[in-house]
C-alpha cells in the first residue's frame, strides 16, 4: 500500500470563473428544501406535514426499508411545504426559518464504539453523507467497511478548495475521523502540490496519501482503486471532507450545522466566489441567474442540473453557471481554429494556448454516434480498467463481464471525463450508472 | 436554407419526415447542430467525429496529390510523351476526379439510403472510405467496377453491420479487395498501372507493359550493385517515381500524412512502428532464408506497405483497441504482408490481405490482452 500516488492520465478541463478564496455573501436562511433525490438508494418516508415546527436536527424524513436512517432538517421553523412530482414521488420538504434558530441537543459524548459513530450518524441525519462501493449508494448501517476514504480535495473543473472552505474546521475533521475510525481504517489523500500548505496533513488517527495529478486524481474513486481496490464481495465507504467536519461538528457542540462555503463558479456566473450557506439553499438566493443559463449543484462533469428555481444538494459546495450553448456555430467542424472551443484533442489547436480558460457552454459540439475512436477513454482514466470494454459490457447488460472488467471499482463520476473527450458524444456516465443499477438489480 | 426548410416539412409528422437523416446531415455539415447535454457532463470537447474524419483526409491529401502528378509522370515517360509539370499534374488530377465522383456518389448515397432507413444520423465514415478507394486502385480502372466495388462494401461490409463504427472489416480494403478478386485483369498484372486513356495521341495504341517494383523484385531483377529493382532505384521508390496505385507509391507523401495523423492522435503510432517493425523482421528472415534478394527495407517502399501501415491497418474501428493489442495487431499486419509477399508465387502484393485477415483476428487479440490482464488483476487481489 503506497503512500504516494502520482497519476499521469487524466485531464483538467480549463474552464473559466474560479471562484476566488473570499466570502462574498453570506445568505441568511429563509427557505431551505431536504431533498430526498439526492441520495442514491433512498425511498423516503415522510415524517413531518405541512406547519409541523422542526428545529435544526429535527428528522423530517426517513428510509422506507431502513427506518432508522434519517433525513433532518438544516435550519428550524416549521415546515411550509411538500413538494411532489410525478406519480407523487417525494421531491422536497420545505422548511421556512424561525426567527431564532433552535438547535436539536445531541450530547458531546465521544462516540467508543463503531456502535456509537453510527447511532450519532444515523440520528443527525448525516448517515446519507457516507456512500458505499461499489454502486455508490447510500451505507447499509447493518454492514461494516474494510476502510473509509475521504478524498480531502477534488480536482474537478473548478471545484471548491477545500484548503479555503475548511481551513478552519480542522478540529471538526480530526473529531469526525476519530469517530469513523471506530468503524474502519480511515483513508484521506491530500493533493501532493499542496502537501506543505494543507491543514489536512496534520490529521492523525487515518493513513495519508499524497496524490498528484490531473483531473480525476482528486476522485476518490480512483484513489481507493490504487490504494486498495474493491474486490467481489468487499464493501468500502467514502465521505466528504464536508460532512467530515460537520460531523465532527455535531460530536463536539452537539449541534448540526451543515452551514457551507459554497463556490459560486463558472463563465455565466455574474460574480464568482464564495457563499456562505446550508444545502437546500435556494438557487436564487446564491446567485443571479439571467437568460439561458444552466445552473449546476456540483462541477460541470458530474453535476446535476438545479434549475434557476432549484435548491443546494446535500452534497454540493459548488454550483456552476454555464449558458445554454443553442447558437449554432457555422462551419464549426471544418474550420481551421475555433478560439472560443476547447478540445483536448490535437485534431483542433487548443494546444497552442495551454493556459487560456474557455468560456464553455452546454452545446455538445456534434451528434452521437457508434463509438470510433477509443483510446481516448483510457487517457483520461487513470485506473487498472479497460474502459471502453467496461462501457460495452454495461450497454451489453453482461453481468459477468461487467465485473471482470471493474464495475466494482468505478461510479459514473470516475469515467465523466470520457462524456467529455469522446467525439461520439455518447453518455458514458450515464451507461455505467445503467450498468450500475442493473448490477444492484441482479445482485441483491 | 435548411433553417428555413426545416419547420413542418422535415419535422416530426411533417410531409417529407422521412428525409429527415438527410437534411439533418446537410444540415450539420454546414453548422454544428445547436443540441446541448442533456445527461454526463453538461460540457463536451469541441472534437466530433466529422472532424477526426476531416483530418484523415487532410493526411490522405499530401498522398493524393503526389498521385496526382504521378499519373501523368508516368504515362508520359513509359509513353515517350515529354509533358511538363503542370500537364503531368492536370492530366492525373482529370484521371482521378471521376474515380472520387464516383465513388463519393456511390457510397454516399447507400449511406444516406441506410440513415434514412434506420432514421439514425448520417455517419462521417464514409469521408474518409470514399477519399481511399480512388487511391488505392489502379487509375485506369473502369468506373462502372468502382461504383459496384463501393456499393458491395459499403452494403455488405459496413451497412449491414449497421453502420461505421460497428463494421468488422476496413471497407475500403474490402472494395479493393472486391475488385481484386472480380476483375483481376484490370487489377493487377504489369499493364494495368499507367493510365492511357484520355490520352488522345495514344489512340490505338497498344497498352505498355509497366511492372511495379514489387513485380520485379519478385522475378528477382535485383541489382545488387545500385541497388536498383529493375529501371527504378532505391530514391525512386521514396520519392515515388514509379507505377503503382496512386496514392501509394510515394513514401514522403505517405510520411506528411502518418505525420499529420500521429500528431492529432487521430491514428496510433504503435500499429504503424509494429507493421514497420513486422515487414522488416520478416523481410530480413527472407532475405536469410534465400526468399529474396532485396533487402528487408526495400518491403516497406515498395508497393503499398507503407500506405497500408499508415492509412488501414489504423483504422481505429477495424484495428485493435487495446494498446498492447496494438503492437501485436500491427506487428503481425508487417510480417503477414511480407509472407505473402516473398512465398507467394502468384500474387506479391501481401498488404491488403494481410491487414483483412489481422481486421478478422483483430477482436481476438484484444479478446487474449483483456482476458490475460483480468485474470493478472485476479491474481493480485488473492495475493494482496
Amino acid at each position: 500500500m503506497s503512500n504516494n500516488l502520482d497519476l499521469k492520465k487524466g485531464l483538467n478541463i480549463p474552464v473559466k470563473g474560479v471562484a476566488a478564496p473570499e466570502v462574498i455573501k453570506t445568505v441568511v436562511p429563509d427557505i431551505v428544501a431536504v431533498k430526498p433525490t439526492d441520495f442514491k438508494g433512498l425511498v423516503p418516508r415522510l415524517l413531518v406535514k405541512e406547519g409541523d415546527a422542526v428545529k435544526a436536527g429535527s428528522p423530517v424524513m426517513a428510509d422506507k426499508q431502513r427506518p432508522e436512517i434519517l433525513f433532518t432538517s438544516p435550519v428550524s421553523g416549521t415546515v411550509c411545504g411538500i413538494v411532489r412530482g410525478q406519480k407523487r414521488k417525494l421531491l422536497a420538504v420545505l422548511v421556512k426559518a424561525g426567527e431564532k434558530q433552535e438547535f436539536v441537543d445531541f450530547g458531546t459524548k465521544s462516540p467508543a464504539t463503531a456502535e456509537e459513530t453510527k447511532q450519532i450518524l444515523l440520528n443527525t441525519g448525516l448517515w446519507g453523507a457516507l456512500i458505499q462501493r461499489p454502486y455508490g449508494t447510500m451505507a447499509q448501517p447493518d454492514t461494516t467497511p474494510k476502510a473509509i476514504f475521504v478524498s480531502s480535495f477534488s480536482t474537478a473543473p473548478l471545484a471548491a478548495d477545500t484548503d479555503f472552505t475548511l481551513r478552519e474546521s480542522l478540529d471538526d475533521i480530526q473529531a469526525g475521523i476519530n469517530a469513523l475510525a471506530k468503524i474502519a481504517p480511515v483513508h484521506i489523500s491530500i493533493c501532493k502540490e499542496k502537501a506543505a500548505s494543507t491543514p489536512f496533513h496534520r490529521v492523525e488517527n487515518a493513513s495519508i496519501h499524497e496524490v498528484s495529478g490531473p483531473h480525476p486524481a482528486g476522485n476518490v474513486g480512483v484513489q481507493i482503486s490504487h490504494i486498495a481496490p474493491i474486490q467481489k464481495g468487499e464493501l468500502v465507504w467514502t465521505i466528504s471532507p464536508l460532512h467530515l467536519a460537520a460531523l465532527g461538528h455535531v460530536i463536539k457542540t452537539g449541534k448540526l450545522d451543515l452551514t457551507r462555503k459554497v463556490a459560486v463558479t463558472g463563465p455565466a456566473a455574474a460574480k464568482t466566489g464564495y457563499v456562505v450557506a446550508l444545502p437546500g439553499t435556494p438557487v436564487k438566493e446564491l446567485t443571479q441567474v439571467e437568460g439561458d443559463v444552466r445552473v449546476i449543484g456540483g462541477d460541470v462533469l458530474t453535476g446535476e442540473a438545479l434549475g434557476s428555481e432549484g435548491y443546494l444538494g446535500f452534497f454540493n459546495d459548488q454550483i456552476t453557471l454555464l449558458k445554454e450553448g443553442r447558437e449554432r456555430e457555422w462551419f464549426g467542424w471544418a474550420k481551421p481554429f475555433r478560439p472560443k472551443v476547447h478540445s483536448s484533442s490535437w485534431c483542433y489547436f487548443s494546444w497552442l494556448t495551454p493556459k487560456k480558460e474557455y468560456e464553455m457552454n452546454t452545446n455538445l459540439h456534434g451528434g452521437p454516434r457508434a463509438f470510433v475512436e477509443t483510446k481516448c477513454f483510457e487517457d483520461v482514466t487513470p485506473m487498472d480498467i479497460f474502459p471502453i470494454y467496461l462501457i460495452k459490457a454495461c450497454l451489453a447488460g453482461d453481468i459477468e463481464k461487467m465485473e471482470k472488467f471493474g464495475i466494482y471499482e468505478v461510479l459514473p463520476e470516475d469515467l465523466a471525463l470520457c462524456d467529455y473527450v469522446d467525439p461520439s458524444k455518447n453518455d458514458i456516465q450515464a451507461i455505467i450508472q445503467k450498468g450500475i443499477d442493473l448490477m444492484i438489480k441482479e445482485m441483491a | 436554407m435548411a433553417e428555413e426548410m426545416k419547420p413542418g416539412l422535415f419535422e416530426k409528422g411533417g410531409k417529407l419526415y422521412w428525409l429527415h437523416s438527410s437534411i439533418d446531415a446537410f444540415d450539420t455539415f454546414l453548422r454544428v447542430p445547436g443540441t446541448v447535454t442533456a445527461k454526463g457532463a453538461h460540457v463536451r470537447d469541441g472534437i466530433d467525429l466529422k472532424r477526426v474524419m476531416i483530418t484523415v483526409v487532410i493526411a490522405l491529401v499530401p498522398a493524393a496529390l503526389f498521385g496526382m502528378y504521378n499519373v501523368g509522370l508516368q504515362t508520359s515517360t513509359v509513353y515517350g510523351l515529354d509533358w511538363g509539370f503542370w500537364h503531368m499534374f492536370w492530366y492525373g488530377l482529370l484521371r482521378m476526379l471521376p474515380l472520387f465522383v464516383v465513388s463519393y456518389a456511390v457510397g454516399l448515397a447507400i449511406e444516406f439510403a441506410s440513415a434514412q432507413i434506420r432514421g439514425e444520423e448520417v455517419n462521417e465514415g464514409y469521408l474518409v472510405t470514399g477519399f481511399l478507394i480512388p487511391l488505392i486502385v489502379p487509375v485506369d480502372v473502369p468506373l462502372w467496377m468502382v461504383a459496384l466495388a463501393v456499393a458491395f462494401s459499403v452494403l455488405f461490409v459496413k451497412e449491414v453491420f449497421g453502420g461505421t463504427g460497428m463494421n468488422i472489416w476496413n471497407p475500403a480494403l474490402v472494395a479493393r479487395a472486391f475488385l481484386f478478386f472480380s476483375y483481376p485483369s484490370s487489377m493487377s498484372g504489369s499493364a494495368v498501372w499507367v493510365s492511357k486513356t484520355w490520352v488522345p495521341a495514344l489512340k490505338g495504341v497498344d497498352a505498355v507493359s509497366s511492372a511495379t517494383p514489387l513485380a520485379i523484385a519478385h522475378d528477382g531483377a535485383f541489382d545488387a550493385a545500385t541497388g536498383a529493382v529493375g529501371q527504378y532505384s532505391f530514391m525512386d521508390m521514396f520519392y515515388g517515381f514509379i507505377p503503382g496505385s496512386t496514392g501509394e507509391t510515394s513514401v514522403i507523401a505517405i510520411l506528411i500524412g502518418a505525420f499529420i495523423l500521429v500528431w492529432t492522435g487521430v491514428a496510433s503510432w504503435k500499429i504503424m512502428v509494429s507493421s514497420l517493425a513486422g515487414g522488416l523482421l520478416v523481410g530480413w528472415l527472407g532475405q536469410l532464408a534465400g526468399a529474396t534478394v532485396v533487402p528487408c527495407y526495400y518491403q516497406l517502399v515498395m508497393g503499398g506497405f507503407l500506405f497500408g501501415s499508415v492509412f488501414m491497418a489504423t483504422d481505429p474501428v477495424t484495428a485493435a483497441q487495446t494498446e498492447t493489442g496494438k503492437w501485436i495487431y500491427g506487428f503481425l499486419v508487417g510480417a503477414l504482408a511480407v509472407v505473402v509477399r516473398l512465398w507467394n508465387p502468384g500474387y506479391m502484393e501481401g498488404m491488403m490481405l494481410a491487414i483483412l485477415l489481422m481486421n478478422t483476428m483483430a477482436p481476438l487479440i484484444d479478446h487474449c490482452v483483456v482476458s490475460a490482464h483480468t485474470s493478472r488483476r485476479a491474481k493480485k487481489a488473492i495475493t494482496a
